[in-house]
């Protein structure tokens, strides 16, 4: 390709070695892991989320109802929010340092190898 | 007269610490990799308080305060929102964005997009989202600061935000990413600190109980239950609740796109740093999310309301006179120059974040790949940064001074609306669609710029409502004062349609090391070493 070095153009194209990585199983594994938890996890904190703001629109009656003393359960919906974004972020540190991280390091150490 | 004295030292207190953190962080910066990025050596529990120390800003402590203080319950929603959007960032963009860019947002879009274009659009964006963020804090300065002298002048609101705009430039100019990044810690550790004991102080007027300190706020609010239900604000009307709706999803997508809040994940040594760095995050700021609630209700318990100004944004410090023992008491007179001090220090922090990350954008983007092609030495590169941070400076005082009136976390919310129209689409598309290309980096960053900032020109923000900027006219068409429920899901679109009707195979084929390279970090940028 010419157009390379040609500034309003794209990035050199890149080394080969990057082709045969994202052919490599490992790495095919590897996305596959990562998207499996990433995509439904944000699909469900975000629908929490959503579901929260509907409720607390057109839930009005619901969300007041007082649990016991001034404790309503618009409050403790949304301390739950606070419970879930803390529970899903622990879940994804353990997730990845066990599942993606050690797929990731081989496939690093594999480019340093593979490289021109 | 004792408290301003008291009040005065403490202040310059702070600005002198900020400044002698900024000289020293100078020594040991040279280069780009130091001046943009710390060096990438800072450590996860670092890099995490900084991190708090960028996004705890004067719109969370002064602004959702303020709000719950006002609006009772719907002032939440902020707090809510502002924590959960930072799982967007830690799992779909902050290893990602560390593995394959070096300074900038532009950087990662670079990688496989036509390079000029692209840069100058994320630039932009990054500069438009930065000026709005840059606004709310200067205002917020400019109100506390005239509080604690005791005047209402707007000669000395003028004044302080002068004086704010000059201290942020000192900061990038003298500390780059090292200084901002210690000011920043010292600021989240001073803001934790200060809130944990006002929050105290509020609780234990309530025998640590929370039911009985929203029962006194609900009751002394003047509107009952329904200070602590969901509506008192937002629940009047439909355009209302839709109004809030936007809200939510401008708030809870708009983090992941802050572009001051990006540059971050690229100050530590690896990804599995960056993601380390988010988890402490979350953690700070979550706890800190959770004391704004006790703060706002505190307010509405303990202060009456209809003496704060309209925009509530000085409800925490009056909260903090009030609890340490009134106005014109010693310990009422300590706590609150100490409050103020500290939100003035988390003030400071976040400008200097705001400043740093807009003027690297239009060195490092505009400057040296747009105008000199890549070519410009890293001296020159840093010497534009310096200037460019003059320039956002100025203009972030100018537009400040007629933005007085307007609440702070409500502006800061327009930030978030911008950056997650303009800027999550393209981020996200890039790093998850092989498809996408440079056509449709440019329609999502212009069209979701131009849609959530043309929908707020055309809103009560602006004219039709007795609080718009402008008075006298009203040519508001959009009724909701939150662009982000149409501009949002139109930046996806553009770049969706964008790159459907071109192909540009050069992009996609460039995809597969971006791809590689995010998650695996194979090539990543490594750390320098000194």
């Amino acid at each position: 390709m010419s157009s390379d070095t040609t500034p309003h153009d794209q990035a050199a194209r890149h080394d080969p070695v990057y082709d045969a990585l994202a052919d490599d199983a490992d790495f095919l594994e590897l996305r596959r892991r990562y998207r499996s938890f990433v995509f439904p996890a944000t699909a469900a904190f975000l629908a929490w989320f959503l579901l929260y703001v509907v409720m607390s629109n057109w839930a009005g009656d619901f969300m007041g109802q007082r649990l016991f003393g001034n404790i309503n359960v618009a409050l403790v919906f949304g301390l739950l929010q606070f419970v879930t974004t803390f529970g899903i972020a622990y879940l994804y540190s353990r997730f990845s340092a066990s599942r993606l991280d050690p797929l990731g390091a081989k496939l690093a150490a594999d480019y340093e190898t593979g490289k021109r | 007269m004792d408290h301003q004295i008291l009040t005065t030292v403490l202040f310059l207190a702070v600005v002198a610490l900020t400044i002698g953190i900024t000289v020293r962080a100078s020594r040991q910066t040279s280069g780009t990799a130091d001046f943009y990025a710390g060096g990438r050596s800072f450590s996860p529990v670092q890099n995490g308080l900084a991190i708090g120390g960028d996004y705890m800003s004067a719109a969370s402590f002064l602004g959702i305060t303020g709000i719950i203080a006002l609006s009772g319950y719907d002032g939440f929603l902020y707090s809510i929102g502002f924590l959960v959007a930072w799982l967007v960032a830690l799992l779909l963009v902050a290893e990602m964005l560390r593995n394959s860019g070096r300074f900038t947002m532009a950087d990662q879009l670079a990688f496989r997009m036509k390079r000029r274009p692209v840069r100058m659009a994320a630039a932009t964006s990054t500069v438009v989202v930065s000026i709005f963020y840059l606004l709310a804090q200067m205002v917020g300065a400019g109100t506390l600061v005239a509080l604690l002298l005791g005047v209402d002048s707007q000669t000395v609101k003028n004044i302080v935000i002068l004086g704010v705009g000059v201290l942020m430039i000192f900061y990038v100019t003298v500390g780059g990413m090292k200084g901002t990044t210690y000011v920043q810690i010292v600021k989240a550790v001073l803001l934790m600190a200060g809130s944990a004991v006002i929050v105290v102080l509020v609780l234990a007027q309530y025998g640590f109980n929370l039911s009985e300190l929203l029962g006194a706020a609900a009751s002394n609010s003047g509107s009952g239950q329904a200070f602590l239900e969901p509506g008192l604000k937002y629940g009047v009307s439909l355009t209302s609740k839709l109004d809030f709706l936007s809200l939510g999803i401008a708030l809870v997508l708009g983090t992941a796109g802050l572009p001051h809040i990006l540059i971050r994940f690229y100050t530590v040594p690896t990804a599995q740093d960056a993601r380390k760095s988010v988890l402490w995050a979350i953690g700070i700021i979550g706890v800190f999310y959770l004391f704004t609630l006790v703060l706002g209700f505190g307010a509405a318990a303990l202060l009456d309301v209809s003496t704060l100004d309209a925009s509530g944004n000085l409800a925490a410090p009056r909260l903090a006179e009030e609890v340490g023992g009134g106005a014109g008491s010693t310990g009422g007179a300590i706590l609150l120059a100490l409050i103020a001090a500290v939100a003035f220090a988390t003030i400071l922090a976040v400008v200097a974040g705001l400043t740093l990350t807009s003027s690297a954008s239009v060195a490092h983007d505009v400057y040296n790949n747009v105008f000199k092609k890549g070519e410009a030495t890293e001296a020159q590169e840093i010497k534009v940064t310096r200037i460019a941070a003059g320039a956002i400076g100025l203009v972030a005082i100018l537009l400040a001074i007629p933005a007085q009136s307007l609440n702070i976390a409500f502006l800061v919310a327009l930030a978030f609306a911008v950056a997650a129209s303009a800027n999550l689409p393209t981020i996200v598309l890039n790093i998850f669609w092989r498809r996408f290309n440079t056509r449709g980096a440019l329609w999502s960053i212009y069209g979701g710029l131009i849609s959530a900032v043309g929908l707020v020109i055309f809103s009560p923000v602006m004219s039709g409502a007795e609080t718009s900027l402008i008075t006298g006219s009203d040519f508001a068409w959009f009724p909701l004062s939150n662009p982000g429920i149409v501009s949002i899901p139109l930046g996806f679109l553009f770049g969706i349609i964008g790159s459907l009707t071109t192909r540009e195979p050069a992009a996609e084929d460039r995809y597969t090391e971006l791809e590689v390279r995010a998650l695996t970090g194979a090539g990543a940028e490594q750390a320098s070493s000194h």
